[in-house]
């Protein structure tokens, strides 16, 4: 069907502005973010309306687009559950309970995540998806690394605290001080109207 | 660098205010000839660098210096002040003149060195003699740390003492002397950050009406609220929205109904909104539909889809009123721009561009052809070059001289017409 296949371009497209969008200089735009999430949503209603709902990627655009809109100032969290969604079931075992542990997140959001119910990710996705996570790909098949010290890149010892990656910020300096960031803050900056 | 992010007349037309993604302002000043004919030059009266790329530690962000907006404040001494703000932080800067220095002094000789004091014999006092007119800018306020998200708009007030900065989810008042404190006057921010359907888009004082401001969504509608009703005005006093039309829903239906500009009428009576392709205005007293809709390119309308892949979908457009508020007018694509004549019911599509022009030439109108058959003259639809928009134009105040800016390049016309 005609709309079926434009609603898996228009979501291929989508995901890939969300995966550029991190790595743009000043931040992840909230505005931007959230009509990205809106026009994946859309997409993906109308894919849903035409095929039936068995389809493996159920859940997985739908938590990009519920998890994007809190990506304003965190762009890592954003960043981490988007690889988490986008990847296998038995990822999502092992890396699902750290990734909700983040201190921002209000509990409910452990009962809306739903787990276990995509064990392939949908095809039409970049495929270059799998590529940027070389360490966590590799954590998922081995036993769990001996501590490493001082690895720059996708690093696996931080993947049990949190999935940031370091993605380098283009001509900024090298991917090194973004390594040390293991956590966003809790909450975001208290400005003095906040209180 | 050189990207132009903003344009701003003052009150009085007299000076052009434009800013830069690389954080620079850049202020023109109108000469008038009066001989041989009534012509206006604008030139550059001063430069300096407004904001410089700062770093956010705590969230590893890097800010932008890009200048979001400038606001003049109305002139009250023979200096200028505007205010200038990029993502996080605004500034208001003090423009002045300077034109004479003293001379003369008693203990420094006059290239500044000081004189031995036992050569002194005599006093006398300095006087100042006339020197080249030097234009310095100087920061005199910078308010910071109240904007969690991006500072999308600021407004001064018609109190002239305060004025509101807006970002994706609050809005804040602040008061012109006071940096370390501000009100938070509009909080959309949900409890649950995944429930979040629509961010702040633009927020803009009414012109005369110090307790009236109004905001822009991302959902195409716009609030109204008094800020006597209470302190904090997340409930509105009006709510602007116009259904939607269902034969038009598309994917992108919620894109291009985001509000990218919303502009109070110089008489405050009405408000002009602009979505992705349409100018809308609105007169405050009525809230279910707008009095007046233009469309500004509705040969985009079938074209959605590449202008999503191309970005140019989440293009913000300005929007502008006359002085009269007779005309407004907006930008499109391939350096147009347009004019809606509002009494006349006409309208006008303009180009923007260094060809086939000659300074003092008369712009030709442009059209842009939708069908097959392509007139001469006429642009078809996909010959359009997206990268050339004017996104930012500026209306003088009293006279009709127009700034329009292209990615690079400040464009001033003018009307012969009297």
């Amino acid at each position: 069907m005609e709309v079926n296949a434009e609603a898996r371009r228009i979501l291929a497209v989508s995901i890939s502005k969300l995966y550029a969008s991190r790595s743009q200089r000043g931040g992840l735009r909230l505005h931007r973010s959230l009509l990205l999430s809106l026009v994946m949503r859309s997409a993906r209603d109308i894919y849903h309306s035409s095929v039936p709902p068995a389809e493996p990627m159920d859940t997985s655009p739908e938590e990009p687009a519920e998890l994007d809109l809190e990506s304003g100032p965190q762009p890592d969290e954003t960043s981490a559950e988007l690889s988490l969604t986008a990847r296998g079931g038995a990822h999502r075992e092992e890396e699902g309970e750290p990734a909700e542990d983040k201190e921002n997140q209000s509990p409910t959001r452990c009962s809306r995540k739903r787990r276990g119910k995509t064990s392939v990710a949908p095809h039409f996705l970049p495929s270059k998806r799998a590529r940027l996570e070389p360490g966590e790909e590799r954590h998922a098949a081995l036993p769990p690394p001996p501590p490493v010290s001082c690895r720059i890149g996708p690093a696996e010892s931080l993947t049990s605290l949190s999935l940031n990656r370091v993605i380098p910020l283009p001509g900024r300096g090298g991917p090194a001080w973004r390594s040390f960031v293991t956590r966003t803050h809790g909450g975001l900056a208290r400005t003095r109207s906040d209180s | 660098a050189d990207i132009i992010s903003t344009v701003e007349f003052n009150h009085t037309g007299e000076l052009l205010a434009t800013g830069d993604k690389g954080g620079r302002v850049v202020i023109f000043q109108q000469e008038i000839e009066s001989m041989p004919q009534f012509r206006s030059e604008y030139n550059v009266y001063s430069t300096f660098q407004s904001h410089e790329p700062e770093f956010d530690y705590l969230k590893s962000l890097e800010i932008e210096e890009k200048i979001n907006k400038i606001r003049w404040l109305p002139q009250k001494n023979a200096a200028q002040f505007l205010l200038s703000t990029n993502d996080k932080t605004i500034k208001l800067w003090k423009i002045s003149e300077r034109d004479r220095r003293p001379e003369g002094y008693n203990l420094k000789e006059e290239d500044g060195r000081y004189k031995d004091p036992n050569t002194i014999t005599s006093l006398r006092v300095p006087v100042l003699i006339p020197m080249d007119l030097m234009v310095e800018a100087s920061p005199r306020r910078v308010f910071a740390n109240a904007h969690t998200y991006h500072i999308n708009s600021i407004s001064v007030n018609s109190d002239n003492e305060t004025y509101l900065s807006a970002d994706d989810l609050r809005i804040n008042l602040w008061h012109l002397e006071i940096t370390d404190r501000s009100f938070n006057i509009v909080d959309i921010k949900p409890a649950n950050m995944e429930e979040l359907t629509e961010v702040i888009t633009a927020a803009e004082f009414h012109p005369h009406q110090c307790n009236t401001f109004v905001y822009s969504s991302s959902k195409g509608t716009i609030r109204l609220c008094d800020m006597r009703i209470s302190a904090l005005c997340d409930k509105h006093s009006k709510l602007f929205e116009e259904p939607e039309d269902p034969s038009n829903r598309s994917f992108f239906s919620e894109i291009i109904s985001s509000i990218s500009d919303v502009k109070f009428s110089h008489n405050g009576r009405y408000m002009m909104t602009r979505d992705y392709l349409s100018v809308k205005i609105w007169d405050l007293n009525m809230e279910n539909r707008p009095v007046e809709t233009y469309q500004v390119h509705e040969h985009l309308r079938s074209k959605l889809c590449s202008l999503y892949e191309n970005d140019c979908i989440f293009d913000k457009f300005e929007c502008c009123w006359n002085g009269n508020d007779s005309v407004v007018m907006t930008g499109s694509y391939n350096n147009f721009f347009r004019m809606f004549d509002r009494g006349q019911r006409r309208d006008v599509t303009l180009e923007a561009s260094r060809e086939n022009i000659k300074p003092m030439q008369v712009l030709k109108p442009r059209k842009v052809c939708v069908g097959g058959k392509r007139k001469k003259d006429e642009i078809s639809v996909d010959s359009l070059d997206f990268n050339k928009k004017i996104l930012h134009t500026a209306w003088h105040p009293q006279d009709n001289i127009i700034a329009v800016a292209t990615t690079n390049n400040l464009y001033i016309f003018q009307d012969k017409v009297n």
